[in-house]
């Protein structure tokens, strides 16, 4: 979705505002929304964070940028909840079993990779190819950002095979592939010659077509 | 961490926010339908304002600067080393440590939204999250580090690593130069939060 999230490469946003001996949280009620969103994920299913993100991508730009960042955490949650009717006053169905205090610990460790096996997912690419970046502008969820997009780059990595969040957000199911790290040039991203600075981004299979090695 | 926040106004006396008491009512809402657990909620508050945070990851990076094996083991698969120190799970499962020379400088953004690497730095600072961040530092990292008091020689290779997808990156800081003789707890403590994100030298 092309929207306000997608900053990377915007002006304009002023000076960045740090804060001395900043607070994990700033108030009570963040520490609150932080945990319930943990607890939402375990006990409701389809509130992972692909869903997570395409719904606090499809709020309003200018909400996007009013709001504080748990802020935007709870618009986004309540919006799910609601689509799941839990927020009426029927008793809910199909739930997980709520998170216990026994069992933070223990999920918290375990992790929730989205890594997946890589038997039989072919790899179109391999360190060193040049690739470009698809121009693609899905209305949906995605996570090739715009100012990567037609740009050339070069295979970093190979970073294994892991579901597909563009296509988890739909519910379209996990669609395994291979995810690379791609490294891009300054010049190649922002137009300035003689930059040797690199951006890194990692990006999925699907966004990636083969390109020609460029002679430098 | 405690349960007694249901009738109280803030310290200073004033009236809770619009934004806690709507948050309260949804945990009111979720706690009564059987969707989470209050002591459960506090644990995990617990766990994130008390154990999980920079000095975890402070431990690797004094660890790397001690032992060449275990810098050597972390750099070509961070999330096994990382792992034993005893630092794994969410937002760590899959770790990248990018190291910074004279030659190389590397710095971490997530331009999407706020991906950050919990395990070993903790959540991650509201700057970090903000926009001027997001937005500038892919662009021009150079000024963003100014902004930061870091200035680094023209010749230095600027790196950022945008963790957009599953790969959840720390930078492994230079050994400052006056540390010689230190024990690891000594070199731990020289270690800042945003030296292993990119925008401090140390």
């Amino acid at each position: 979705m092309n929207t306000i999230h997608d900053m990377g490469g915007m002006d304009g946003f002023g000076a960045i505002q740090r804060e001395t001996d900043e607070p994990v949280f700033h108030a009570e009620w963040e520490q609150r929304m932080f945990a319930l969103a943990f607890g939402i994920a375990v006990a409701v299913p389809k509130t992972d964070d692909d869903h997570f993100r395409r719904q606090i991508e499809s709020l309003p730009p200018v909400t996007y940028l009013k709001a504080s960042y748990y802020e935007l955490w709870y618009r986004a949650y309540s919006a799910i909840l609601r689509r799941h009717g839990l927020l009426d006053a029927v008793a809910p169905k199909g739930l997980n079993p709520p998170l216990t205090a026994a069992r933070v610990l223990p999920v918290i460790e375990s992790g929730a990779t989205n890594r997946m096996a890589a038997e039989g997912i072919v790899a179109r690419f391999k360190t060193g190819d040049a690739v470009t970046a698809r121009n693609m502008h899905p209305t949906g969820h995605t996570r090739l950002p715009r100012y990567a997009r037609g740009k050339r780059g070069i295979i970093h990595a190979d970073c294994g095979v892991f579901s597909f969040a563009d296509s988890k957000a739909r519910g379209d199911g996990p669609c395994p592939q291979h995810l690379y790290t791609v490294a891009f040039t300054a010049e190649e991203l922002w137009g300035e010659p003689g930059q040797r600075n690199k951006v890194y981004v990692d990006l999925w299979d699907s966004y990636l077509d083969p390109a020609v090695q460029r002679v430098s | 961490m405690t349960n007694d926040h249901h009738d109280h106004a803030h310290e200073d006396g004033s009236p809770l926010s619009d934004i806690a008491l709507r948050v309260r009512a949804l945990e009111d809402l979720l706690v009564e339908k059987g969707v989470v657990d209050r002591a459960a909620l506090d644990k995990i508050v617990e766990a994130y304002e008390t154990s999980i945070g920079p000095r975890n990851g402070a431990r690797v990076v004094a660890r790397a600067w001690s032992d060449p094996d275990y810098k050597q083991q972390l750099l070509t698969d961070a999330t096994a080393a990382i792992a034993a120190l005893g630092y794994r799970g969410l937002q760590g499962e899959n770790m990248v440590v990018v190291e910074n020379t004279p030659a190389t400088h590397n710095v971490i953004v997530c331009t999407l939204c706020s991906c950050y690497p919990w395990p070993v730095l903790g959540l991650p600072p509201v700057w970090y999250k903000s926009a001027p961040y997001r937005s500038r530092v892919v662009k021009d990292p150079r000024g963003v580090l100014l902004e930061f008091g870091v200035a680094l020689p023209a010749e230095t290779e600027l790196r950022v690593w945008d963790s957009t997808a599953e790969i959840r990156y720390m930078v492994l800081p230079m050994r400052p130069a006056t540390s010689v003789g230190k024990s690891e707890a000594e070199l731990a403590a020289l270690v800042t939060r945003d030296g292993m994100i990119g925008t401090a030298l140390l």
